[in-house]
């Protein structure tokens, strides 16, 4: 079976199962609203005041709501070792860790715009600068949590005090990506700068751990 | 030597810098003892 | 062996002492060092500061050459070497984190600046380093070795992104504070390197005696388990 094929087929599988069980999607759906409106009573600024810090709300606010989804991620491969059976198999194991992947990342995305919404209504939010330039940031800052969070819950897995584990290792990572990604919202909100260097920032990011996570997903798996 | 005002963050600096490298040294010494007292252990 | 290690102990004793002794001796005395003329005396910080620096990067760069070096030999030693240039660099990077802040307050007037690209792009890497240590005492796998050098990896790709996010961030939002531009005294810079050749020297002690306290450990650990499993079968 070819690369993309796996890739698609195990995707499918997993959003198959995820589906079944509603569970994890409601319990994450009422995790984002919850964490939207606590923001909302804690922080209440003018509107000119929300456009600065808007940007360092929201994607502080996806951060732990991402690193809670990630968590999940491979739990339930635990359970049903999963992962043994990819480690005796011959097969690479980028497919499995590309399908993880991406399957966060459409979960991920989903609660990002619910609390966008969110943050959108209570802080009367209206971009002063290229709105457009928002989904690049959105997209691209989206991946770079996801695909290295991915990366390390996996790492995680056979860590004492594996919930802390993931933020531990994933934080100090992201803090070029959440630079990019709360400097260039708020430089769009604001209007006051260009965004286009952090756009560059996040692609650049992207491409590098991306490769890395997939160079090197298999010496981990191994590593168990 | 004309006193300095800002002296004190001088002094300061210097004594946490040797603090710091103190404590880490204190730290490796303490291992080597407990694993001087686990090898006297499995020596018997 | 251990002849060796005294010279080196002896050695690292003299240029700490004589680089403490340039580092506060003014210039009316003997061998000392200009004092600079818009900070004043306590400017003499720098010489402890910068040199714990550059020192904390050297060490850095130490472990991520010896992860890859475990990576690709799977040599038990380079994985020592990583660990214990890890903890020796965290230890210098809280060095550079501590005395920057002390030196920060009396000539900026604020203890950190969000936008100094030095500092912050030191407190990143203190952070990525001191995880690196948190993996490597919380793994329960087998292969812990392994993991750590993916992670230290990663952590040495982060390095230039986070250097560059500060850096453009902060052409964008000036400063509060002047930055120290000028070139520096040729006098200066000797004493700059003096202390950085000493704690290059110490690291070296340090994480020498570090690197044979963590052999002696594993073996001690190695003997343990066998011992266990003996009792186990009788």
């Amino acid at each position: 079976m070819s690369f993309l094929a796996t890739t698609r087929a195990t995707l499918e599988k997993d959003v198959r199962l995820e589906w079944r069980s509603k569970d994890a999607i409601n319990g994450m759906l009422f995790f984002s609203l919850l964490v939207g409106v606590i923001f909302s009573y804690a922080f209440e600024p003018t509107a000119e005041e929300s456009r600065q810090i808007a940007g360092g709300l929201v994607w502080v606010a996806v951060l732990f709501a991402a690193v809670v989804a990630l968590n999940q991620t491979w739990a339930r491969e635990l359970r049903n070792q999963v992962l043994d059976a990819y480690r005796v198999s011959p097969a690479p194991g980028n497919p499995l860790f590309l399908a993880k992947a991406v399957g966060n990342f459409m979960f991920v995305s989903v609660l990002e715009a619910l609390m966008t919404l969110l943050f959108i209504v209570f802080y009367k939010l209206r971009p002063l600068g290229p709105g457009w330039q928002l989904l690049p940031i959105a997209l691209l800052g989206t991946w770079a949590l996801v695909v290295n969070g991915t990366f390390f819950a996996a790492v995680s897995l056979r860590t004492r005090s594996r919930e802390i584990m993931l933020p531990v290792l994933l934080f100090p990572l992201s803090i070029p990506a959440l630079i990019g990604m709360v400097k260039g919202t708020t430089a769009i909100l604001t209007g006051a700068d260009s965004a286009r260097f952090y756009i560059a920032l996040l692609v650049a990011y992207d491409v590098v751990f991306t490769t890395a996570c997939l160079l090197l997903f298999d010496t981990v798996l191994e590593a168990e | 030597m004309t006193p300095d005002p800002h002296h004190h963050f001088l002094i300061a600096a210097y004594v946490a810098t040797w603090a710091i490298h103190g404590t880490y040294l204190f730290i490796l010494a303490r291992k080597s003892a407990r694993l001087r007292r686990e090898m006297e252990k499995l020596k018997k | 062996m251990k002849r060796g290690f005294t010279i080196l102990a002896i050695v690292t004793g003299l240029l700490l002492a004589f680089g403490f002794y340039k580092a506060l001796a003014p210039l009316d005395w003997p061998l000392g060092t200009p004092t600079e003329q818009t900070m004043g005396y306590v400017q003499r910080i720098f010489y402890y500061h910068v040199s714990s620096a550059w020192t904390a990067l050297v060490l850095f760069a130490i472990n991520f050459v010896s992860s890859i070096v475990f990576l690709v030999k799977r040599n038990e030693k380079a994985d020592i070497v990583a660990l214990a240039a890890a903890e020796l660099g965290v230890v210098f990077c809280t060095v550079v984190l501590v005395t920057g802040p002390i030196w920060a307050r009396p000539v900026w007037g604020i203890w950190w600046d969000p936008a100094d690209i030095r500092l912050n792009s030191t407190l990143a890497l203190w952070l990525i380093y001191v995880s690196y240590l948190v993996l490597r005492r919380f793994s329960t796998s087998s292969k812990t070795a392994v993991i750590a050098a993916v992670w230290a990896i990663f952590g040495a790709l982060d390095v230039p992104f986070v250097f560059f996010s500060i850096w453009f961030f902060r052409t964008q939002h000036p400063s509060p504070v002047i930055a120290q531009g000028g070139s520096l005294d040729p006098r200066m810079w000797i004493t700059v390197l003096i202390n950085w050749a000493a704690f290059l020297s110490l690291a070296w002690l340090v994480g020498w005696t570090r690197y044979r306290l963590e052999v002696a450990e594993r073996k001690v650990d190695e003997a343990e388990a066998l011992e266990s499993l003996l009792e186990g079968s009788q």
